[in-house]
């Protein structure tokens, strides 16, 4: 009963956030909106108790991703006008197709049995001990693929935004080591001059 | 009221997801705001996910959502990176001045 309401509550506030993404005239507000977006799905995650996942959808996707997009959109300096042209013209049929799709969904989604429970199901073991110990035996192998996912998109990130250093100077060791006398030195054959 | 149940959930997110698909209509000039779009998208699915985890009582649910959230992590990271390098060579980030590629 009092988690119904309080999912409610949280279900309203995700929905405002997400419906003011998608029309903020200003994409700062756009990304903070996101934030509170997140965290609203974060609770409802706590409510059907995976609460390890909600807390790292906070520490990662608000923590580290909205920061990430916040910066991006601060840095780049973006002319928005044109960029909300097509806003009022593709209005009607965004609408349109996305209720569309929505009341398909509602259709399926309330109509629909299955075999599962449609209840809350109580264990005693904590959801973390549950997901540790799911994780690193018999999913032990994608969790080392995902910390390789995340190894190459750092290496991706860090390659696709570098510049070389053009007006820099900086030290090449392997040139200073392989250096031989002949390149520095130079020996000359001055004729001795006759001193007054 | 009764408690809550699965398809409270459910439609919670396919209103996420479709709010979502919206977005990407509306604002199908700006790369930025459709990034967004995507993250939100991965959220409704996220939430689809727990869901079933929680009304199922199976953690395999749960343990798939995390993996969604790592590579949905580094899709962001890639993206907003392409973001800034195609800003930093063409000056912009509306869609349709992108179409060197004719795609």
């Amino acid at each position: 009963m009092a988690t119904k309401l309080i999912f409610y509550v949280f279900a309203a506030t995700l929905m405002v956030a997400a419906f003011r993404v998608i029309t903020a005239r200003n994409p700062v507000h756009a990304v903070l909106f996101l934030v509170l977006a997140f965290f609203s799905s974060a609770a409802i995650w706590l409510l059907l108790q995976a609460e390890f996942l909600a807390i790292t959808l906070i520490l990662v996707y608000v923590g580290a991703v909205m920061i990430l997009f916040l910066f991006v959109v601060m840095m780049l300096d973006i002319n928005l006008a044109p960029l909300r042209e097509g806003f009022a013209k593709y209005l009607p049929v965004g609408f349109a197709v996305s209720i569309l799709i929505l009341i398909e969904m509602i259709m399926v989604v309330s109509h629909w049995k299955s075999g599962l429970a449609t209840t809350v199901t109580a264990t005693n073991i904590p959801n973390v001990e549950q997901l540790g110990q799911l994780l690193y035996s018999a999913y032990l192998y994608p969790f080392e693929i995902a910390a390789l996912i995340l190894l190459v998109a750092m290496v991706a990130a860090i390659a696709l935004t570098m510049r070389p250093h053009t007006r820099a100077k900086y030290q090449k060791p392997e040139q200073q080591v392989r250096v031989r006398r002949e390149d520095r030195l130079r020996l000359i054959s001055l004729p001795a001059e006759p001193k007054d | 009221m009764g408690p809550l149940i699965l398809s409270d959930v459910l439609i919670l997110s396919a209103v996420l997801f479709c709010v979502s698909v919206a977005g990407i209509f509306l604002n199908r000039k700006n790369l930025i705001i459709i990034l967004m779009c995507i993250e939100l998208m991965l959220l409704a699915v996220n939430l689809n996910f727990i869901a079933f985890s929680h009304f199922n009582a199976d953690m395999t649910g749960q343990i798939f959502v995390f993996f969604i959230l790592t590579v949905a992590a580094a899709e962001a990271a890639i993206g907003l990176a392409i973001l800034v390098v195609l800003f930093r060579n063409k000056n912009t980030i509306n869609v349709d001045d992108i179409s060197t590629m004719k795609g």
